[in-house]
């Protein structure tokens, strides 16, 4: 018997299974370990329990029925019913279609200028100023700077169009302008994330031995070729799990799209659903048309089952759980 | 080996919030959410989550008893949750409770509001958790998805208990309120149409008058005098005026005209008046029509004059309209706004002296506008639908609505309050002959009730902001209006 299964087992059936007479110390240490990683996992695993599972199976169940916000009357099941309408709801289709073109421009954008930034840290500076002064927008909450860009983006009082029309060019309104939405908003979301991409790159990049770059100096390398040779594929796993992570949370995005879409006054996806990206949609449906709640839950449901194939895909294909330095 | 166990963990875990979700949703689906939660807390037999729920129940009560503890002693005192979200009419309906509490010493009113957004959010979410006020002020357009998930009280019984006669409102308010069915679920409380708001300064300026404004005439082929108006009160940054052949249409600083808002396909405040004016009609019935007409010319025709409107620089580009600070800040000379903004306009610093314009005689020879009225409704939730039922009964009595027309706010939807509250503009100094004309000379058309208004609202207001903006053709309404007759046929 392995040290693994005893601990199992202590956990699921203390009394039921006799115990072997003797452990020896690297058993006992284990199996320790596990009880007392058991409680200090309890608290998380039922926030984990209540806040997540249970709604997300509830949500599930809620798809398959015609269930309304307002309405007393008892959730009708109709089966997939929810998912066939989806199916041929252009809108829907559409919302998806805005959402990845937000996703590629914020995570295009963001993780090059956060490489870079991680780069310019690891190889110029190290000041503590400089990693401070980039976490700064992150710190911040995503209403706030949403609200921020808002009022800076606005064609009439933002300080991005004077600029602009002192620079001579005429002003435009960003965040109601049909072709430019999207990439405001993918903006706004690279300014607010870049600096804590790049400070978890930063960290990753501070397993990469020194010896390696010692050694390409010697060799005459210039930085480029030790960035391209060193430092990318060593940083590998961290970079695939920044982007795993920051994916997630781009196709997500929720709060910069309604607090700025559309612009001052104007209405939260547009102009004319340009910038309805998938969770607006969701949205809409659950609380704004309130009788679609059933047909919401079955959009997230599919948004859920999407996202865990790209999750699964993006890891596979990266191989994150290789580094070369293993 | 440690995955293994983790596994295993991971497993127990699961189960666990398998069987918690399996317990929540299988029983109490009648009794709306609170019930089941309940049910989850408990998880025993089916008995115990009854009596918890009811417990519930009981709690509320007896905390509404607490709350009437010093009443109790008069008899049987409880409080009534009334909601409005009009915070210039607060104080009126605040004078109305106190009026109300004082003849019926037996029911307490506690009035909340809240902003229109937080409003309705704040409903909706109170629908789904049974937390909902015992009466509300409603919006016709809110109202028909209400009956449809059985969230309002039909009032025909107390209606017809207590003789109330439906007659004396303005005509068609109070039968707006009537399902198909014939059930009644709101007693009308004021009502409202739109005019034009401008600066007398502004007028002055570009050298129109009131009267000439007044008198203008609009047609979708040449805009007629209207445009011609709006051309004179638009300015370019080198001070050209819209009928100046150097005016620049790309460049200009002050727009002649403008709506509050877009409005979607409703266009309360923006191309309703104009579009109902040339014969255009939103449903084939109105109200509980079945098909929208969006598709018809007299709608397509007046979009496309909005179109070239924008384009000459006479109207501003839909992303540059958002609302009061337009006409406050001089980005549009004018603007079409409703009636509940006669007090806010004509108190407003920012613009010199407001001046009410009718809205433009149409191509079928007459103005239009919208005509919109407010009720109060009963929620099914309230626990004193009696009690409701009086305190709705007396907002939509002339005691009340006669304290409601001398605040000058809103026009009480019946004729000595509506006189009311003309005679106090008046003794503020403003004509509001360019709402009430509408009333007198029988110019009204009303909002379009059907069902599933704010996802029609959603695919109109995207075509509208589409063809305003010039992305798209007029025949882009054709199709939204065939999507929104499929959404409601469907």
């Amino acid at each position: 018997m392995t040290a693994g299964q005893l601990g199992a087992n202590d956990l699921v059936a203390d009394a039921a299974v006799p115990k072997p007479p003797k452990r020896n110390r690297e058993e006992r240490a284990l199996d320790g370990g596990w009880k007392v990683a058991f409680w200090f996992l309890l608290p998380s695993l039922l926030g984990f329990l209540i806040f997540y599972l249970i709604p997300t199976i509830r949500a599930i169940r809620i798809s398959f029925t015609e269930d309304s916000l307002t309405s007393r009357n008892p959730a009708e099941w109709i089966g997939a019913e929810n998912y066939r309408e989806l199916w041929s709801d252009d809108r829907f289709w559409d919302s998806v279609w805005v959402t990845l073109k937000f996703v590629a421009m914020n995570i295009g954008s963001q993780t090059i200028l956060a490489l870079i930034l991680a780069v310019m840290m690891d190889r110029l500076t190290r000041s503590l100023i400089v990693r401070g002064i980039l976490l700064v927008p992150w710190v911040l909450p995503n209403v706030l700077v949403a609200m921020l860009w808002l009022f800076l983006l606005d064609p009439r009082v933002g300080f991005v169009n004077s600029v602009i029309e002192s620079l001579g060019f005429s002003a435009s309104s960003f965040l109601n302008d049909s072709t430019l939405v999207v990439p405001a908003m993918a903006f706004i979301n690279t300014w607010k994330f870049t600096g804590y991409t790049a400070l978890l790159l930063f960290a990753g990049m501070q397993t990469i031995p020194r010896n390696l770059y010692e050694a390409g100096a010697l060799d005459g390398s210039s930085e480029m070729t030790m960035f391209r040779t060193i430092t990318l594929p060593l940083l590998k796993p961290v970079l695939a799990l920044v982007m795993v992570v920051s994916l997630i949370g781009s196709f997500q995005m929720f709060d910069v799209a309604q607090t700025a879409s559309g612009g001052l006054g104007g209405e939260t996806g547009g102009p004319s659903g340009a910038s309805r990206v998938i969770y607006i949609y969701i949205y809409e449906n659950a609380f704004l048309f309130r009788n679609k709640f059933g047909y919401a839950a079955a959009m997230a449901t599919v948004l859920m089952g999407f996202l865990m194939f790209v999750t699964l895909a993006q890891l596979r294909l990266l191989r994150a759980n290789e580094s070369d330095l293993a | 080996m440690r995955n293994s166990k983790l596994l295993r963990i991971l497993a127990l875990v699961f189960a666990f919030a398998f069987a918690l979700a399996a317990c929540g949703d299988s029983s109490g689906d009648g009794d709306g959410d609170g019930a089941q939660s309940s049910d989850d807390d408990g998880g025993s037999e089916d008995g115990d989550g009854d009596d918890e729920a009811m417990a519930e129940d009981e709690g509320d009560e007896a905390m509404a008893e607490d709350e009437g503890d010093e009443a109790m002693a008069e008899g049987d005192a409880v409080t009534i949750d009334y909601w409005l979200w009009d915070e210039n009419q607060l104080p009126l309906y605040q004078q109305c409770a106190t009026d109300f509490t004082g003849a019926n010493p037996g029911i307490e009113i506690n009035i909340e509001q809240f902003a229109w957004g937080d409003y309705w959010d704040g409903l909706s979410a109170g629908f789904a958790t049974g937390d909902v006020p015992d009466v509300f002020t409603d919006h016709l357009a809110k109202y028909p998805e209400f009956i449809d998930g059985g969230q309002l009280v039909a009032l025909n019984d107390f209606v017809e208990a207590d003789g109330v006669s439906t007659d004396n409102y303005f005509p068609g308010l109070a039968d707006l309120w009537v399902s198909p069915d014939g059930e009644r679920f709101g007693l009308p409380k004021d009502w409202d149409t739109v005019a034009i708001v401008t600066d007398q300064a502004t007028l002055d300026e570009a050298g129109v008058t009131a009267e000439e404004f007044a008198a203008a005439e609009w047609n979708p082929d040449d805009g007629g005098t209207f445009e011609q108006i709006i051309a004179r009160l638009s300015l370019d940054a080198d001070g050209n005026t819209g009928d100046s052949a150097d005016f620049d249409p790309s460049n200009v600083v002050r727009y002649g005209w403008s709506g509050q808002g877009i409005g979607a396909g409703t266009g309360q405040v923006f191309h309703s008046s104009f579009a109902a004016s040339n014969g255009f009609e939103f449903l084939d019935t109105n109200p509980w029509g079945t098909v929208y007409q969006y598709d018809d010319p007299a709608f397509l025709d007046t979009m496309a004059w909005f179109r070239s409107a924008i384009e000459k620089g006479f109207i501003p580009r839909p992303e540059l309209i958002t609302g009061d600070p337009d006409l406050q800040t001089g980005l549009v000379a004018s603007m079409t706004d409703g009636s509940w903004k006669i007090g806010a306009w004509n108190g407003d610093d920012s613009i010199d002296s407001a001046v009410f314009i009718p809205t433009p005689i149409g191509p079928n020879g007459s103005r239009a506008s919208m005509f919109n009225g407010l009720a109060d409704s009963i929620t099914t939730a309230s626990e004193h639908p009696e009690q409701a039922w009086e305190w709705v009964k007396y907002m939509a009595g002339a005691e009340c609505q006669d304290v409601v027309g001398a605040g000058a706010v809103v026009f009480p939807a019946l004729d000595s309050g509506t006189e009311i509250a003309q005679q106090a503009h008046a003794d503020n100094g403003v004509d509001v002959s360019a709402f009430t004309t509408h009333v007198e000379e029988g110019t009204t058309f009303l909002f379009p009730i059907a069902g599933q208004a704010a996802e029609v609202d959603q695919i109109m207001g995207d075509a509208v902001t589409a063809v305003l903006s010039g992305e798209a053709d007029v025949d882009a309404l054709v199709d939204a209006n065939a999507e929104v007759n499929e959404l409601l046929a469907g």
